[in-house]
């Protein structure tokens, strides 16, 4: 069952179109990520489910009942702002509460509602503060709490992590997982960050100037990205580019097209070179996960592997892992290390590239073949 | 760890130097500080003189003859345009204007400023500017079509008519105040709170409102000193017994008589002076707050 279906939606502020013919369906209890950069439209499209922006033309359905002219407060849904929006002058109790003091909910059912969430989010002991009195986790909760003391059939959440500091950021991620694993309320999520969005969806939506670019599960996200532009936004540090050209040499070849006048051969699957054919200029992609260090024992399993040999231009060591650029012909491409196998300055090092994990592009249209 | 005392905010080291430098700013705020002293320690002298005195040792002296009668004759025995009850029923004729007017220009700014930042409309901003043109507007422009609306309304020479017109004149700046506060209150929060099912009025009384004090003591003292102190549409619109405390003030200098009753326009002018001042000096530290400070911290 669908909890939100959005048909070819589309907004515009005055002659701008900020959001291009948008379909996305989600089902109950999914956690659903809307991430992009920022300017994507996310957050207008976070802001039209929620009601708080008006639809230009299209349609959205919150389980049954389209709700396109249907105001906020009626729409069954629940948010979580970026900035918390706490009301500054109420106590935490009163707070959580407002919004059933608004629908005339009895005293009684606020008080045990109150407790539930309380309890649930440990927030006992901070129910008489005032929010300028918390820290930046503990608003973060209470915002939390007053989203979830209503059971509402959508949670809508804006950047909630955005204003808090790095470490508190991922405890607090890892709160909402949990917090999602018990409640399976259907949410939608939406976060400019690309860890939080593999980490906490079950699918994710990528956004990028106002048009869905992919919906898709996490591990499908990364492993399959639709385009150039989703291939480049999830993960960190980014895919390479290569341009290549398809051709067959005895097993199937990709050549690297300009390195440095010398041609590298690299192999490819054959069912890629069946769906792409033969002859076919492409962009290659590759994950810097899996362009390392050449070494025999590891990679023999290893069915379709490359070498490349590049001359070592940076070393980014980050603890668990070594950043490194290499130069391939006029590109600099970002190889990862273990910390032990990283190379120096200066080494030309011989790369192994798994190509059953490569991805290929089209030069043109920018799309995954 | 820098010592306090040797904190040094001219940049001017060395003991010497900066005694000096702190003679020269002592010096200069004691002559600024005398400056507005002195007129109103005069004023306040000459409540208490005799008549005989101020033609012996002039104007500007120290008492030489010392009385209260002069307060008790301003207040209520002085004979003031034809009446000779003092100054008290005018002064109440100003309370029963700016009480009102305060409260009532206060409300309504309040909601203007509520709608003009967080229920924008097409052309709200168009509103907001023309309503700001009223703070430049000088007084003398809108005598005659007051004077028309006031005739229209019947409300020529009385209180209400005053009360009206102060609501309207002040409406600009309290409509300014209010919205230029209001603007600094995230959105965030009436979003929040429209999701949490609070209408337009619930917003306000119970969001907007409770973050209000700042500015509504700013208003409330902008408002009752500005018009306390109004003497155009007073003197103009008003006249006899229904003039407020500044048209009878100069009724009571202007009242024809041979001699001038220093003692008793001193003491007039002091009482007619104290109700802005006392609001001011409770209200303040709020205002200065109130003007300085955002919305939320």
């Amino acid at each position: 069952m669908a909890s939100l279906t959005i048909r070819n939606l589309n907004k515009s502020f005055g002659s701008t179109a900020v959001l291009k013919g948008i379909d996305l369906e989600v089902k109950t209890g999914e956690f659903v990520v809307l991430v992009g950069p920022s300017g994507c439209g996310k957050s207008t499209l976070l802001a039209m489910i929620a009601g708080l922006e008006s639809v230009s033309s299209g349609e959205i359905r919150i389980g049954e009942r389209v709700v396109n002219g249907v105001p906020p407060k009626d729409r069954d849904i629940a948010m979580v702002f970026q900035s918390y929006a706490l009301y500054p002058t109420m106590t935490v109790r009163a707070n959580i509460t407002f919004g059933m003091e608004s629908r005339g909910v009895p005293k009684r059912a606020q008080a045990e509602a109150l407790a539930r969430v309380a309890g649930l989010l440990q927030i006992d002991s901070l129910l008489g503060r005032k929010p300028s009195q918390l820290s930046g986790g503990q608003r973060q909760r209470v915002a939390m709490g007053r989203a979830l003391v209503r059971d509402p059939a959508l949670f809508l959440f804006d950047e909630p992590l955005s204003n808090l500091d790095a470490k508190l950021r991922v405890e607090m991620r890892t709160e909402i997982k949990k917090l999602y694993q018990r409640l399976n309320k259907t949410t939608i999520y939406v976060t400019h960050d690309q860890v939080e969005a593999m980490t906490l969806a079950s699918r994710i939506a990528v956004m990028h100037q106002g048009r869905l670019q992919q919906f898709a599960e996490p591990r499908t996200v990364y492993d399959r990205p639709a385009n150039m532009f989703v291939a480049g936004f999830m993960g960190s540090p980014p895919m390479n580019f290569l341009p290549a050209q398809i051709a067959v040499s005895g097993p199937a070849a990709v050549v690297i097209a300009e390195s440095e006048g010398q041609a590298m051969r690299l192999p490819l699957p054959d069912k890629v070179v069946a769906s792409a054919g033969e002859g076919r200029r492409v962009i290659l992609g590759i994950r810097p996960e899996n362009l390392t260090r050449y070494d025999r024992r590891r990679t023999e399993e290893k069915p379709y592997l490359g070498t490349i040999q590049a001359p070592v231009e940076v070393v980014e060591p980050t603890g668990a892992e070594t950043i490194t650029i290499v130069r391939i012909g006029s590109r600099e491409v970002i190889a990862l290390f273990e910390p032990d196998a990283a190379p120096a300055v200066g080494e030309t090092v011989t790369l192994a590239v798994d190509m059953a994990k490569v991805c290929l592009f089209d030069p043109e249209t920018e799309m995954l073949i | 760890m820098p010592d306090v005392a040797a904190y040094d905010p001219l940049g001017v080291a060395g003991t010497w130097r900066r005694r000096r430098a702190k003679l020269v700013v002592y010096v200069l705020l004691g002559l600024f500080a005398l400056y507005y002293v002195v007129p109103l320690a005069i004023v306040v002298l000459n409540s208490f003189r005799s008549l005989p005195d101020f033609s012996r040792n002039g104007l500007i002296s120290l008492p030489h003859s010392f009385s209260l009668e002069y307060w008790s004759l301003a207040w209520n025995k002085f004979c003031v345009g034809g009446t000779c009850k003092g100054i008290e029923p005018f002064f109440f004729n100003s309370v029963a204007m700016v009480v009102p007017a305060t409260i009532i220009s206060t409300a309504i700014g309040s909601l203007n400023g509520y709608v003009l930042s967080k229920w924008r409309f097409t052309g709200s901003e168009i509103l907001f500017g023309l309503m700001t043109l009223g703070v430049f507007m000088p007084g003398q422009m809108v005598l005659l079509p007051w004077a028309r609306v006031l005739g229209l309304l019947g409300l020529a020479n009385s209180t209400s008519g005053l009360v009206l017109i102060h609501c309207v004149q002040g409406l600009s700046f309290t409509t300014l105040f209010f919205r230029n506060y209001y603007v600094n209150i995230p959105d965030d929060l009436i979003k929040a709170a429209r999701i949490d099912g609070a209408g337009f009025w619930r917003i306000f009384r119970k969001i907007v409102l409770p973050l209000s004090p700042p500015i509504l003591i700013v208003t409330v003292i902008w408002q009752f000193t500005n018009i306390w102190n109004e003497f155009l549409f007073a003197v103009i619109f008003s006249s006899g017994t229904n003039q407020p405390i500044t048209a009878a003030l100069v009724a009571l200098s202007a009242g024809g008589m041979a001699v001038h009753q220093y003692g008793i326009e001193s003491a007039a002018v002091l009482m007619a002076a104290l109700p802005p001042l006392l609001v001011y000096l409770f209200g303040g530290r709020y205002f200065l707050r109130g003007l300085t400070q955002g919305a939320i911290k």
